[in-house]
């Protein structure tokens, strides 16, 4: 075990009020240069000291050579949404060294290239120059491998000026590097030797600092599409098919790792599943929507370009009442926009994907732990309501690191929904319609290809109960009204809003997805510094259960907070709301690809409060 | 009525090998215009699943958009059928049949609904070779939109209207043989003894039966000047040859000169004879099936029979290694790994 060396560090701390357990770091780096692992071990030593910690990884769309940011936010309340202020700075890259540096506010400190001759840019910041080329050559001789352990140097240095304990990093490093022994072997060393060219170089002159607690016991790391995977699995799904598209692709490529370890025999290899890469998103969603049709569990995952080529499918699902899931793993824009940053920016065009009167159901996981348990959830939903279900995850959900409690087991049983079984084909017998509404919740009875059961032809929305081709006008009506029954009763089934009404609050707040942890920052800033109290309404699905309008009528003010141009949830609500109640609807926005930050959201909400 | 008088005696009812008359093969009447080529089709399609003794239970159906697309309504009543959206029933089909990879799946599609906005998926269909029977109801035009061009209209052919195509015909036997399909052949509505024996052979394949079948529209490409019309169609038909087909329960045993014929033993124990035309095809090489092709066309002719096939190759369901049990009826026994998984899993993330 490596000594933290703590009874020299606090000395050397120039007259400044530690700030412990409470920073951002930001290491900015090329992309393709091997940076990610690390910044996963100064993350994983973090976490493994008992501090609260998340990881951020802002990436351009490129391969290798264009710049990329890392961000990790260690705070011992807990908060892990994006900070707005970078407290500490490694500048590894040439190309946005400089602007990287502008950027930061009084009083951060910043770890460079000594080549970079950063210090000459401000005289109100900490620097530590860095000889990374005379480090790395002492580590190695062979020029490509310098290459690779050069991130690893940073690490050491950081080791040093914020505490961070030696023996963490290099416990973080193996689990890492674990397989790889050569590897690991040669990043220690430079570890190592970025750790001691600090130690007997640089006197300490910022005030950060990583301290043990026991915030993090029992608790894991993982990335909202690794989470979602784990649900799919779980959930029992059976056929799945995509298409590669950033940010989703690590959902399916993860579900394809844990399907070959977990759910193929080990002595036959059969599988009992089946995944296609598809030739593109819309044979992605046929795939599913025929998988689902012959009574199969059937899901996809994209993003918002892949969605929009699913909507002609969507219909066709919706009208003939197949399930299926959808993942959209939201983003910025279309064609080459910023498909490496995150948005909730779906949601409206979503929640009536497709051609004609359609009304689509939506998942909003709000937390890796809710892509792990929705996912799992979705195929029961999807197959209740013979209806395609959408999980609307984003990129800051899907690819960053974030911490959660181990996830629970699902012990539940699967709900196959209305499938006849021979009993019920008995029982019905010549009664059966496909989609009659036999129950009066609007949900049919279907039967499937290959069971004794009646079969019956698909079509889309011209068909009667008996699943007959029809033109007829009171045919059509009576079709279309059992589907926005089938609506009303999905509000019965679907996961129920998060609700925390504050006593005496006259302001709520209404979240959803990936905000909620910039929300619940935000809402501590608000009392502690406007002395504004606030409820809060988290949305988990669409269709609005009643529990949200009760929500905005128990205050006079309810701000929306969404990660959108065009307060998409907000035009949602005020479409479902009794228009009375409109009114007291306000929206903070949040659109600039980066995560939504706690700052952002309390300086909406004041600013709207003190305008009133 | 008495017990004293015994019934008439009725004449036992023709049925097939699982016991099932022609009848429980029928599907609803059709709506097609009187005459159209496609009707002939579906005739076709409900005697060779009759003949071929294939429970319709056991047989999903499927189609795009378009006239052809509406016969699947007109065959197979029995059967489980899903009429999709216009280009994009390989997909349909795709996901159907990994979800029940004992089923039997037929698919009909037509020129427009393959060559046009389905090629992507037509074209990613015959890579996988997935087992399925993919029809073309072929008649260079959009029927239910009014007779405009499809992209296998050819090169000159003119358009009731007058106007006459200038863009090259795709000629969809050649590209599912380049593209991976292990059973291609073409045939013509008005040929039911050919058409019959390939359908037959196509139940008996595993793998993608690509099979193109010219059919006539009779509103909007039955004139003269027009290159799919039934006058037209009989005067270029080009047989490769002789197409017999003998299903595994059949004895027969069919002689023939060795240098004559070729004979294909199919996945199922069935045989497949052909009569060649010419002395040096041999319908397992695809070099020769896609030569055979453009030498007809360039004569102006198309060549009908079985063009190519390759009963071994493997098809895209047996690739995919799924257990017995259709993955559509596994339950949460099967599809749930125990809590010790979790355990793992959350472990290695700590």
């Amino acid at each position: 075990m490596s000594s933290p060396s703590s009874s020299v560090e606090p000395a050397q701390v120039l007259n400044q009020t530690p700030v412990v357990n409470d920073f951002t770091i930001q290491v900015a780096t090329v992309n393709g240069s091997g940076s990610q692992t690390a910044n996963i071990v100064i993350l994983r030593a973090i976490f493994q000291m008992g501090v609260p910690v998340s990881g951020k990884n802002l990436f351009p769309s490129n391969i290798a050579g264009l710049p990329t940011w890392y961000t990790i936010r260690a705070n011992h309340k807990g908060y892990v949404s994006r900070k707005k202020e970078i407290d500490f700075c490694v500048a590894m890259n040439p190309e946005t060294a400089q602007e990287d540096v502008m950027s930061l506010r009084p009083g951060a400190a910043v770890v460079y290239d000594e080549q970079l001759k950063l210090n000459a840019l401000r005289s109100d910041l900490v620097f530590y120059p860095v000889p990374f080329d005379k480090i790395v050559n002492a580590v190695t001789t062979d020029a490509k491998l310098r290459r690779l352990v050069r991130n690893m140097v940073y690490d050491g240095v950081l080791s040093h000026l914020l505490a961070i304990d030696l023996g963490e990093m290099e416990k973080a490093l193996s689990k890492q590097l674990g397989k790889k022994p050569k590897a690991l072997q040669l990043n220690m060393s430079a570890l190592e030797a970025g750790r001691k060219y600090s130690v007997e170089n640089f006197q300490i002159q910022h005030p950060y600092r990583i301290e043990r607690l026991n915030k993090t016991a029992g608790q894991i790391l993982v990335e909202g599409n690794a989470a979602a995977a784990m649900g799919c699995m779980f959930g029992g799904v059976t056929v799945v098919a995509w298409y590669p598209i950033t940010p989703s692709s690590s959902l399916p490529e993860t579900l394809i790792g844990y399907m070959r370890k977990y759910r193929m025999d080990k002595t036959t290899g059969k599988a009992t599943f089946a995944i296609v890469q598809a030739e593109d998103e819309i044979a992605a969603i046929g795939m599913v929507i025929g998988a689902g049709w012959a009574g199969a569990r059937s899901m996809t995952s994209t993003s918002g370009p892949g969605v929009s080529l699913m909507s002609e499918f969507a219909g066709l699902a919706y009208y003939a009442e197949v399930p299926g899931v959808i993942f959209d793993i939201q983003r910025v824009g279309p064609s080459t926009g910023l498909p490496t940053r995150t948005a909730q920016g779906d949601i409206l065009s979503t929640a009536v994907n497709s051609h004609g009167d359609t009304q689509q159901v939506m998942l909003l996981p709000g937390s890796v732990e809710e892509c792990y348990t929705m996912a799992a959830e979705s195929f029961d939903i999807a197959e209740r309501l013979q209806t395609i279900v959408y999980v609307m995850s984003d990129l800051d959900l899907g690819m960053n690191t974030w911490m959660s409690q181990p996830f629970q087991y699902v012990d539940k049983p699967m709900d196959r929904g209305k499938v006849l079984s021979d009993a019920k084909v008995k029982e019905l017998g010549a009664t059966w319609g496909r989609y009659k509404d036999i129950d009066g919740d609007g949900i049919p009875y279907r039967s499937l290809p290959g069971t004794p059961a009646p079969a019956y032809f698909t079509r889309g929305s011209g068909h009667n109960e008996m699943a007959q081709y029809t033109e007829r006008p009171d045919d059509y009506v009576k079709n279309l009204d059992r589907l926005a029954r089938k609506f009303d009763t999905a509000k019965t089934i679907v996961p129920a809003p998060v609700v925390e009404n504050a006593p005496g609050a006259t302001v709520g707040i209404i979240a959803y997805g990936s905000s909620d942890f910039a929300v619940l920052e935000s809402r501590d800033q608000l009392q502690a510094e406007a002395n504004l109290k606030t409820s809060y309404l988290r949305l988990r699905a669409y269709p609005f259960t009643p529990a949200a309008e009760e929500f905005i009528r128990r205050h006079d003010r309810v701000y929306v907070v969404e990660q959108n141009r065009d307060a998409q949830m907000f035009k949602l609500l005020r479409m479902d709301l009794d228009p009375a109640l409109t009114a007291r609807l306000r929206s903070v926005l949040h659109y600039n690809g980066l995560p939504i930050d706690a700052r952002s959201i309390t300086e909406s909400i004041t600013a709207q409060e003190s305008a009133r | 009525m008495s017990d004293a008088t015994a019934p008439a005696p009725v004449p036992p009812k023709k049925v097939n090998r699982i016991n099932l008359d022609v009848a429980s093969y029928r599907g609803s009447k059709t709506t097609l215009c009187a005459g159209c080529g496609h009707n002939a089709i579906t005739e076709r399609i409900i005697d060779a699943f009759y003949e071929m003794g294939v429970d319709p239970k056991r047989v999903m159906k499927f189609s795009g958009i378009g006239c052809s697309s509406k016969s699947p309504a007109y065959f197979l009543n029995p059967s489980h059928g899903f009429n999709s959206v216009h280009g994009r029933m390989p997909s349909i089909a795709t996901g159907a049949l990994l979800a029940n990879a004992s089923m039997l799946g037929i698919g009909v599609s037509g020129d427009g609904d393959t060559g046009a906005i389905g090629i992507g998926q037509f074209v990613h269909l015959m890579r996988r070779n997935l087992p399925l029977i993919y029809i073309i109801e072929d008649n260079g035009c959009y029927g239910l939109t009014k007779g405009q061009f499809s992209p296998t209209a050819d090169l000159g052919s003119k358009a009731k209207n007058g106007v006459v195509n200038d863009l090259p015909a795709i000629d969809t036997c050649a590209l599912a043989i380049e593209l991976g399909a292990s059973f291609v052949a073409r045939s013509f509505s008005g040929d039911k003894k050919q058409l019959q024996a390939i359908l037959k052979a196509a139940i008996a394949h595993r793998g993608t039966c690509m099979i193109d079948v010219i059919s006539p529209c009779v509103t909007f490409n039955d004139h003269e000047g027009s290159t799919k019309s039934y006058a037209y169609a009989k005067d270029h038909d080009d047989p490769v040859g002789d197409v017999q087909f003998v299903p595994f329960f059949e004895d027969i045993s069919v002689d023939y000169e060795p240098g004559s014929t070729t004979a294909v033993t199919m996945h199922d124990g069935s045989h497949l004879y052909l009569r060649k035309v010419a002395e040096d095809y041999n319908p397992s090489d695809k070099m020769a099936a896609i030569r055979l092709l453009h030498e007809s066309s360039s004569r102006g002719e198309f060549a009908t029979g079985m063009i190519y096939i390759a009963p071994d190759q493997e098809n895209f369901l047996d690739a995919m290694h799924m257990v017995e049990k259709p993955l559509a009826f596994l339950g949460e026994g099967e599809t749930r790994p125990p809590k010790a998984v979790l355990d793992e899993l959350m472990e290695s993330l700590r």
